[in-house]
């Protein structure tokens, strides 16, 4: 006689260590085995593209810090380059290479948090992650240096950043970047041979390459499939152009190529950052922009290659001073719509390690 | 690919639970609009003690201060420079505080951080109804304090203490690290002058 | 960099495809009529020398006399990008069909736009409210949004 089971209904609640912020899961569960589930989102939602209409254009830079709260530097950023799209302003070189560094920065800071964080999923509760915190600790202490901030920045403005870098920061930078490879390669002594992780990581989550351009995924979980897009390259901005850098990919689309690009940007970002410095030109920091800004009327897509993916703003200008529209592309909520695929018929410690990979955060998700 | 004309299968949706929350989070937006004072009245409070009374309460509160555990609660961006404060840079352990446990029932401490959305305020309230008295909660940030930024939304809660009692609030948008040690530090007074034995009305 | 196709030949190959379904066109934008969005959608998808299998946003704007859905569709193994985009006028019951079948990335803006806006999506599996909680009264990105 066989025996009578039954599947029950498990919820991975919005408080809960694992899920990286305010995120529901309801699975129904046969035992460890997933058969279905169910994504909840909107428990931070706070109605950022409507406040966002009675606001002027400047002042809605604000906003953007706390959407991807650990990547602020790239919000503004790509805030900065629609809006200047559709005024049709022109940045000044010195401020295009200051906005490099800090977004490169940026990357890496936020890779360090990524790749922490699936560590802490797996079950390596808390060392990788302490590690990198130290290296987080001293990225923060540069942008402290530059504008007072430690997690939400402002710092860049429509046509050029608000202040210029003093003269300590440089040689701190340089200082920084030298010792970082020694400090990844620590990393890479800790983890890459780790049987635990590889046993964990390998042929865990595997998203294919068609699946993944239906699903519209961007950022390296597009990357890890075998897509080689990155917007840096396919439509540059900034002076990304005058760059030599390379675009890791994966050839599986597992948990751990996903782990694998992080850690190769993390170099490319180095590389990158030398080569900014080196040809940092004089000049200044901020383009004439008329202090109440009347874009023409009409539309505009500015994007950028933010750490998660791409990060685009839509906006549409009637003439007023407020936008008419705006509307955030959110690369977490996108990078998300695979996850009921890849989840059913796996256990679920298996499940938090993909969700975990796929390296979401909540205000964007949200907005 | 050919036009489907057969209708998508529904996918796995709980509708019902879906519309349970919902009635829940109409209730709790309906019953809290007005903002609930803070537990500060038993400070002015006069009570007869005797001496052995007065050093056993003496006791009791330094052993309570000396290790308040947290509930884990990071809601949004705050949450992030609570993490640094529990790293190895600002410690939060030479306070007795590294435990931070993810079961409320545990926990004699909550911390909130980020922006509370009517959504997820029948959460919160459960999280807060889970904890065993003497339990206290610090509103960090300013979305905690008033709303912060986002006080105008349709969705957005005008401040913690509309739907839970707040002890300590800590402004800022985020509060540094350092900010946050100082509000556990006055959070330490407060407890060190607590009377356990005379007559009080409970919080 | 990424190529903005030029809206009038993409236009005379939708006529040749599905006569009589664009409405207008200007810089690297079409307008079609609603009741072709699902056709055309498969057509650009599937045609070789176009082949936009990357949907990059779909989002919707209230112009206060008619919605505005605004389509970004990109191909990755080009690199050309086009804008397509519908009108709907009906501001009681607006509906589409939508476009899940032929990209999935669609599925959760599809339910952020039915949530914010009200405009229904035929042919979506799963249409329920995304962010805010059923129950909730209106539709907040409209313009005439009371709180």
């Amino acid at each position: 006689m066989a025996l009578k089971t039954e599947t029950f209904l498990v919820n991975a609640g919005p408080q809960h260590p694992s899920t990286h912020g305010v995120f529901r899961m309801r699975f129904i569960l046969d035992g460890e085995v997933i058969q279905d589930m169910e994504p909840v989102f909107g428990y931070l939602h706070r109605g950022i593209e409507k406040l966002s209409e009675g606001l002027t254009y400047s002042q809605d830079m604000v906003f953007t810090d706390r959407l991807d709260y650990l990547a602020s530097m790239t919000n503004n950023q790509a805030y900065a380059v629609a809006v200047e799209k559709l005024a049709g302003i022109q940045v000044p070189e010195r401020a295009e290479y200051i906005r490099v560094i800090m977004a490169e920065l940026m990357r890496i800071s936020s890779h360090l948090m990524g790749v922490g964080f699936l560590t802490n999923d797996i079950g390596a509760f808390l060392t990788p992650l302490l590690y990198m915190y130290r290296e987080r600790e001293k990225i923060l202490d540069l942008f402290d240096m530059v504008c007072g901030q430690r997690l939400t920045y402002n710092y860049m403005r429509i046509g050029g950043v608000s202040q210029d870098i003093p003269e300590e920061f440089i040689p701190a930078l340089k200082k920084f970047i030298d010792t970082l490879p020694k400090f990844i390669e620590e990393y890479e002594q800790l983890l890459a041979t780790n049987e635990i992780l590889l046993v964990r990581t390998k042929n865990v989550g595997i998203l294919t390459k068609e699946a993944a351009i239906n699903y519209s995924t961007a950022g390296p979980v597009l990357r890890a499939s075998g897509v080689k897009w990155d917007i840096r390259t396919a439509d540059p901005y900034s002076v990304y152009s005058r760059f030599n850098f390379e675009i890791p990919t994966g050839t599986k689309g597992d948990v751990y190529d996903r782990y694998r690009v992080k850690i190769e940007e993390m170099n490319q970002s180095i590389e990158i950052i030398k080569q900014a410095m080196a040809q940092l030109p004089q000049g200044d920091i901020m383009a004439k922009v008329p202090k109440v800004l009347r874009p023409p009327k009409g539309e505009a897509y500015g994007h950028i290659e933010g750490p998660k993916g791409e990060l685009g703003f839509y906006l549409v200008s009637d003439g007023a001073t407020k936008p008419y529209r705006l509307h955030i592309r959110p690369p977490s909520l996108l990078n998300l719509s695979p996850l009921r695929e890849l989840v059913i018929g796996v256990k679920i410690a298996d499940a938090m390690a993909i969700f975990g990979s796929i390296d979401i955060c909540m205000g964007e998700v949200d907005r | 690919m050919e036009l489907n004309n057969q209708p998508q299968p529904d996918v796995y949706s709980e509708k019902d639970l879906d519309r349970t929350e919902g009635e829940g989070i109409d209730f709790v937006k309906q019953q809290h609009q007005v903002q609930i004072e803070d537990p500060d009245s038993w400070q002015n409070e006069e009570g007869q003690q005797n001496f052995m009374l007065a050093s056993a309460d003496a006791l009791i509160n330094w052993a309570r201060a000396s290790s308040v555990w947290p509930v884990n609660a990071g809601l949004a961006c705050c949450a992030f420079e609570m993490i640094s404060t529990a790293s190895s840079r600002f410690d939060i352990s030479r306070f007795g505080m590294e435990i931070f446990r993810p079961s409320p029932r545990q926990a004699d401490l909550l911390i909130v951080n980020g922006t509370l959305t009517w959504k997820m305020a029948p959460q919160l309230k459960r999280i807060y109804d889970q904890m065993a008295e003497p339990k206290y909660v610090i509103a960090m940030g300013s979305c905690a304090i008033s709303g912060g930024l986002f006080r105008n939304s349709y969705a957005v809660v005008p401040g913690v203490n509309t739907v839970i009692p707040v002890d300590v609030y800590i402004p800022g948008c985020p509060p540094r690290p350092e900010a946050l040690l100082y509000g556990i530090q006055m959070l330490h007074k407060k407890i060190k002058k607590q009377k356990n034995f005379a007559k009080r009305k409970t919080a | 960099m990424t190529l903005e196709l030029q809206a009038a030949e993409i236009v005379t190959k939708l006529e040749a495809a599905l006569p009589g379904s664009t409405v207008e066109s200007s810089g690297n934008t079409v307008v079609i009529k609603d009741e072709f969005v699902l056709k055309a959608a498969i057509y650009l998808k599937n045609t070789a020398g176009l082949d936009f299998n990357y949907l990059n946003f779909l989002t919707a704007t209230d112009y206060t006399t008619y919605f505005e859905l605004v389509y970004d569709l990109v191909s990755l193994e080009h690199n050309h990008k086009l804008v397509l985009k519908t009108r709907l006028t009906n501001r009681e019951k607006p509906e589409l069909a939508s476009v899940f079948s032929v990209w999935k990335g669609a599925d959760f803006q599809e339910r952020e736009i039915y949530d914010l806006f009200g405009i229904s999506f035929n042919g979506h599996p799963n249409l329920k409210r995304i962010f805010l909680w059923e129950g909730f009264q209106g539709y907040p990105l409209r313009k005439d949004f009371k709180q």
